[in-house]
């Protein structure tokens, strides 16, 4: 059985359900809406680069991507939702 | 092994699914945390365990355990730092007949 092509269906199916997120940020009604869209994106782009690795047969280099990227997306939301604390937000 | 690897990430993929669903259709932005704070933790645990189980034993594999440990700390932790925000600068609460939660709150907190 060839796992590849099951990873490339895996990965199709969650860069779909990235796309659906897109909606939140895009329309979104405030602020918190689209940071936490951004924050569900950043979480499902780090399973999409392990199994890019594995499509690729690169995964030695795209696991540390992946760190790094798990890191960024981490202080990203904790240096937004403190910048964003008192800033008037309606909805 | 690579059954067992099948199913974690469609167990994965199933609650990214759930969270993505949920993250669209709930009325309010804290039930919306609700859907995807939770379920997309879940999610990048399962997926993530079953690409490490397919690595097999080696550094990649023990490296991608490290993203599940790192992940599975910092997403709660995210997550409640966002929602103190947003109750902090005093986003509503959703009633299904519209009164007010925060009513006889204390000042200051």
């Amino acid at each position: 059985m060839n796992l590849e092509r099951f990873f490339l269906f895996i990965s199709i199916f969650i860069g779909l359900l990235v796309f659906l997120c897109l909606y939140r940020v895009v329309f979104g009604p405030g602020i918190f809406n689209r940071l936490i869209g951004a924050s569900v994106i950043g979480t499902k782009t780090l399973t999409l680069l392990v199994l890019m690795g594995f499509i690729y047969k690169r995964i030695d280099m795209f696991v540390d991507i992946s760190l790094v990227y798990a890191l960024l997306n981490f202080i990203v939301t904790i240096a937004a939702s403190k910048y964003f604390l008192r800033k008037g937000a309606t909805r | 092994m690579e059954f067992v690897s099948i199913f974690l990430l469609l167990a994965g993929a199933f609650f990214y699914f759930a969270g993505t669903i949920g993250f669209l259709r709930l009325p309010d932005f804290y039930s919306r945390m609700h859907a995807t704070g939770k379920s997309d933790t879940l999610g990048t645990l399962l997926s993530l365990l079953g690409l490490a189980l397919y690595a097999g034993w080696s550094l990649t594999s023990i490296k991608i355990l490290f993203i599940v440990v790192f992940v599975f700390i910092t997403s709660p932790t995210a997550t409640h730092a966002l929602l103190r925000a947003a109750y902090d600068s005093k986003i509503p609460l959703w009633t299904k007949d519209g009164r007010d939660l925060r009513e006889g709150e204390v000042k200051g907190r």
